[in-house]
C-alpha cells in the first residue's frame, strides 16, 4: 500500500471515531440525567404518593395527586382550547395560502412562537386573571393553548401540503363540495400527522412552569374546577424544590419522575405514529 | 342514430396570460368512445378538464365559451348548461379517472367504490350499498379479484386494479360521460389492454372520453378521435376516417409518428 | 375487441371465395344446359355482388391495418386477404367473360361436345373450393397441393387449343365459335392460376413463407 493511501485510509478512521464519539456524548450526557432523576425520584414513588394529596407543611407523607390530576385536565383544557381554532387556521393558512390575510396569520402564529413562555403568561395574567378576579385553572390552560397553538397549526398546514393533489381532486371530481373534500378525505388522511403535531404540542406544555405560576396558581387541594387556582407537575416541582424541607425535596425529585415518563411515552408515541403514517 | 351527449362550443380557456385552448368546437355522440389525442402540451388535458370544471380550480384561469351537456333521462333528453349549473352537480354527471390511480387511502375497497356517495353525507342501506359495490366491481371485472378482501385499503391493490376502482367509483354515479386522461400511461401493458377491454365494454351505458397520446390506443378503442395541436382542434371524425386518410398534414404526421 | 373484427373479415372472404365458385360453377353449367337465365343472373346479379365485397374487404382489412398496426401472423392474414381479395373479384370477372361467350355459345349449334371443358372446369372449381378449405383450416398441405394441379391444367388448355385449330382449319364457319371456346378454356386457366395463387397466399398465412412462382417445388 502507499503512504498516500495509508494516510486516507488513516484520516477516514480518525474521523469517523472523532463523529462516533461526539454523537455519543449528548446520549452519555441523556443517560446521566434520565439515570439521576430515575435514581432519586423512585424512592418516592409509591400508591399513596399517587393518590394522597399534601399533607400540612412540615407534616410527613402525602402526595401529589392534586398535581397529577392538575397537569391532566390543564393539557385537557388547553387541547380543548388549541385543537379545532388550531386545524381550523391550518386549514386557512394551506387554502388561502398567497393571501395577505394568511402572510399576516402566519407571522403572528410565529411570533407568538418565539414569545418567551413567561410573557405568555403574564398575557394570561391580563387577559384572564384580571377580569376574573383571581387565579384560576382556566388562565393556566389559556396560557398553555396560547404556547401549543402555533405548533398545532404549522402542522396542519405542513401535513396538508403533504397531500397529493390527486387526492384532492379524486373527491372533487365526485362532485364533492370543496369544505366536505377538506374535512371528509384531506384531514383523515393528514390525521397521524396533525395527531403528532398535537401530541408534539402536549409534550411542550406539560413541562411549562413560568406561565402556570401567575395564572394557575397551584393548589394544594384537589380541585377538579377550571375556575379555581390548580396545581400541576411543573408547579409542584418548583414550589417543592426550592423549600427548605427535606420532604419535599424528594417529593420534588418524584414529581420529576413522573413528567419524565409521560414526556417520553408521549415522544414513543409521536415516534411510533410518525412510523405508522409511512 | 347519432345522439349527442356533449356539444362544446368556441371554447376558449386560459392560464395567466397565455391561452391554452383556442376556439375549440365539438359535439360529443353518446355511447361512443371518443379519443383526444395530440403531442404533450396541446391541451388536451385543459380540455376534458373544462368539461367536468375542474380546470377552473387553478387559480388564475379564465374559460369562455358554451358547453351543453344532453342528459338522457328514461328516453327524453335535457339539456344542461355546464357553466350556469352547479359545478358538483357537474361533477357527478360527468366523472373523471385521473392517470395516477388515486384511491382513497382511508377507506376500505367497499367505500372507495361507494366514495361518492360517503362523501356526499348519502347515507344506504346496507343491502343497497352491497349490491351497488358488486354491481359496480363485476363491471370493471374486479368482482372477483377483490370480493373477499373488500374490507382492506384500496391502496394495497395493484395499479391496474387501482386504476380499475377508480373507474367503479366514477360509475357508481350513473354519470352520463366518463373522461378519462391518459388512464394507462403509468400501467404495464397487461393492465393497460384489460382496461382497453374494460372501456370497450362499458360504452354501452356511458359515454367515454379518453385522452390519450398514444396513437395505438387511440386506434385501438375509439369510435371518434379529435386531434388538438398547440390549444386548437385540427380534425374531428371517425377513427376509421381519420387514421386512414386524416384531412390535415398535422395530423397526419402525429400518426406517422413525425410530430408528438 | 379485435378478434371480432379478424373473424368477421374471413368470413367475408369465406363469403367471397363461395360465391366466386358459384359464379364458375353457374356459368359452365349455363353453356353445358344452354341455360339463358342463370348466365345472365351472373352477369347482373352476381358480378355486381362480387364487386361489392371487394369493396367492402379492401376497407375492412386497410381500417384494421391503420387502427391496430398489426404484427405477425395478423399482419400475414391481412395483407394477403387483402391479395386474395383481388384475385377472387377477378376470378369473378373471368367467369362474367365465360358467361358472356356461353351467351354466344348457346344460340348456336354446338362445335363439339363438351368434355374437355367441364372437366377442366370441375378442376379448377376443386382448386378454389380447396383453396378456401385451407384458408379456413389453414391448411399448408392443402394449399401446395393446389399450386401441384394448376400444371394438369395448363395442359388441358393446350390440349383444346391444339383441337380447336383443327376444326378452324378444316372449317372457317367455326371460327368463330372456336375463338370463344378457346375464349372458354383460357379464362378456366387464368383461373386456375388466380386459385394457384390463393393457395401460395394461404401457404404464407400458415408458414410465413413465400412460395410464389413455382418456389413451392423447393418445399415439397
Amino acid at each position: 500500500m502507499t503512504k498516500k493511501l495509508k494516510l486516507r485510509l488513516f484520516k477516514d478512521k480518525f474521523y469517523f471515531i472523532l463523529l462516533l464519539i461526539l454523537s455519543l456524548i449528548p446520549i452519555f450526557l441523556f443517560i446521566l440525567i434520565i439515570i439521576h432523576i430515575i435514581k432519586k425520584g423512585i424512592t418516592v414513588i409509591d400508591w399513596s404518593f399517587l393518590s394522597q394529596l399534601p399533607k400540612p407543611v412540615g407534616e410527613e407523607g402525602g402526595g401529589i395527586l392534586n398535581a397529577i390530576v392538575g397537569t391532566i385536565l390543564l393539557i385537557i383544557l388547553a387541547s380543548i382550547l388549541t385543537i379545532p381554532i388550531g386545524i381550523v387556521t391550518g386549514i386557512f393558512l394551506y387554502e388561502y395560502s398567497n393571501s395577505k390575510l394568511a402572510y399576516i396569520v402566519r407571522i403572528i402564529s410565529e411570533i407568538i412562537q418565539g414569545i418567551p413562555s413567561i410573557v405568555i403568561g403574564i398575557l394570561a395574567y391580563i387577559w384572564v386573571v384580571k377580569p376574573m378576579g383571581h387565579f384560576s385553572g382556566l388562565s393556566g390552560g389559556v396560557a398553555l393553548a396560547l404556547i401549543m397553538l402555533p405548533i398545532v397549526i404549522k402542522t396542519t398546514e405542513e401535513m396538508l401540503k403533504l397531500i397529493p393533489n390527486e387526492l384532492k381532486e379524486a373527491s372533487l371530481a365526485l362532485g364533492t363540495p370543496y369544505y366536505r373534500t377538506i374535512f371528509k378525505v384531506m384531514i383523515p388522511t393528514a390525521i397521524s400527522g396533525i395527531l403528532t403535531g398535537i401530541l408534539t404540542g402536549i409534550a411542550r406544555i406539560a413541562g411549562e412552569t413560568a406561565p402556570l405560576l401567575f395564572t394557575a396558581f397551584g393548589n394544594p387541594f384537589l380541585n377538579f374546577d377550571i375556575f379555581k387556582p390548580i396545581s400541576s407537575l411543573p408547579h409542584i416541582i418548583y414550589l417543592y424544590s426550592i423549600s427548605p424541607f427535606e420532604d419535599w425535596n424528594q417529593k420534588a425529585w418524584g414529581a420529576s419522575f413522573i413528567l419524565l415518563i409521560f414526556v417520553l411515552f408521549l415522544n414513543v408515541l409521536i415516534r411510533i405514529l410518525s412510523v405508522k403514517k409511512k | 342514430m347519432k345522439e349527442i351527449t356533449l356539444k362544446i362550443e368556441n371554447l376558449n380557456a386560459y392560464y395567466e396570460n397565455n391561452q391554452i385552448l383556442k376556439n375549440i368546437s365539438l359535439d360529443i355522440y353518446r355511447n361512443k368512445i371518443t379519443a383526444i389525442m395530440g403531442p404533450s402540451g396541446c391541451g388536451k388535458t385543459s380540455l376534458i378538464r373544462c368539461i367536468n370544471r375542474m380546470f377552473e380550480l387553478t387559480p388564475k384561469t379564465k374559460i369562455e365559451g358554451k358547453i351543453t351537456l344532453i342528459e338522457k333521462i328514461n328516453g327524453s333528453f335535457k339539456e344542461i348548461n355546464v357553466y350556469s349549473t352547479e359545478s358538483t352537480y357537474i361533477r357527478r354527471k360527468i366523472g373523471m379517472v385521473f392517470q395516477k390511480p388515486n384511491p382513497f387511502p382511508t377507506m376500505s375497497i367497499y367505500e372507495n367504490v361507494l366514495a361518492g356517495f360517503i362523501l356526499n353525507g348519502i347515507k344506504l342501506k346496507k343491502s343497497e350499498a352491497d349490491s351497488i359495490v358488486e354491481d359496480a366491481l363485476r363491471k370493471v371485472a374486479l368482482w372477483d379479484e377483490v370480493k373477499d378482501k373488500l374490507k382492506k385499503r384500496g391502496t394495497f391493490l395493484s395499479g391496474g386494479q387501482q386504476q380499475r376502482l377508480c373507474i367503479a367509483r366514477a360509475l357508481v354515479m350513473k354519470p352520463e360521460i366518463i373522461l378519462l386522461d391518459e388512464p394507462t400511461s403509468a400501467l404495464d401493458p397487461m393492465a393497460t389492454s384489460k382496461i382497453e377491454e374494460l372501456l370497450e365494454n362499458l360504452k354501452s351505458i356511458v359515454t367515454i372520453i379518453i385522452v390519450t397520446h398514444n396513437v395505438g390506443q387511440a386506434g385501438r378503442i375509439s369510435d371518434y378521435v379529435a386531434f388538438l395541436y398547440l390549444g386548437e382542434l385540427l380534425e374531428f371524425g371517425l377513427t376509421d376516417k381519420v387514421f386512414t386518410n386524416p384531412s390535415h398534414k398535422k395530423t397526419e404526421e402525429f400518426l406517422i409518428g413525425k410530430i408528438g | 375487441m379485435f378478434e371480432d373484427k379478424i373473424n368477421f373479415l374471413k368470413s367475408k372472404i369465406i363469403e367471397m371465395g363461395n360465391l366466386a365458385v358459384h359464379m364458375l360453377e353457374k356459368s359452365i353449367n349455363g353453356l353445358i344446359q344452354k341455360d339463358k337465365n342463370i348466365l345472365l343472373e351472373l352477369i347482373e346479379v352476381d358480378e355486381p355482388k362480387m364487386n361489392e365485397l371487394e369493396v367492402e374487404i379492401d376497407e375492412l382489412c386497410i381500417n384494421f391495418i391503420a387502427r391496430y398496426q398489426p404484427e405477425a401472423s395478423i399482419l400475414r392474414n391481412l395483407a394477403m386477404a387483402l391479395k386474395m381479395n383481388n384475385d377472387l373479384e377477378r376470378i369473378g370477372d373471368m367467369a362474367v367473360n365465360i358467361a358472356q361467350s356461353a351467351l354466344f355459345l348457346i344460340e348456336r349449334p354446338q362445335l363439339k361436345p363438351l368434355i374437355d371443358i367441364p372437366l377442366m372446369a370441375k378442376e379448377t372449381i376443386q382448386m378454389i373450393k380447396d383453396g378456401i378449405e385451407a384458408f379456413i383450416n389453414l391448411d399448408s398441405e392443402l394449399a401446395v397441393s393446389i399450386c401441384q394441379r394448376d400444371d394438369l391444367i395448363d395442359s388441358y388448355r393446350d390440349q383444346i387449343l391444339r383441337e380447336l385449330i383443327t376444326y378452324m382449319i378444316s372449317d372457317p364457319s367455326s371460327i368463330e365459335r372456336a375463338i370463344h371456346l378457346e375464349r372458354i378454356s383460357r379464362n378456366i386457366e387464368r383461373i386456375a392460376d388466380l386459385a394457384t395463387n390463393i393457395g401460395e397466399n394461404v401457404f404464407y398465412i400458415v408458414k410465413g413463407k413465400l412460395i410464389k412462382h413455382g418456389r413451392y417445388k423447393d418445399i415439397l
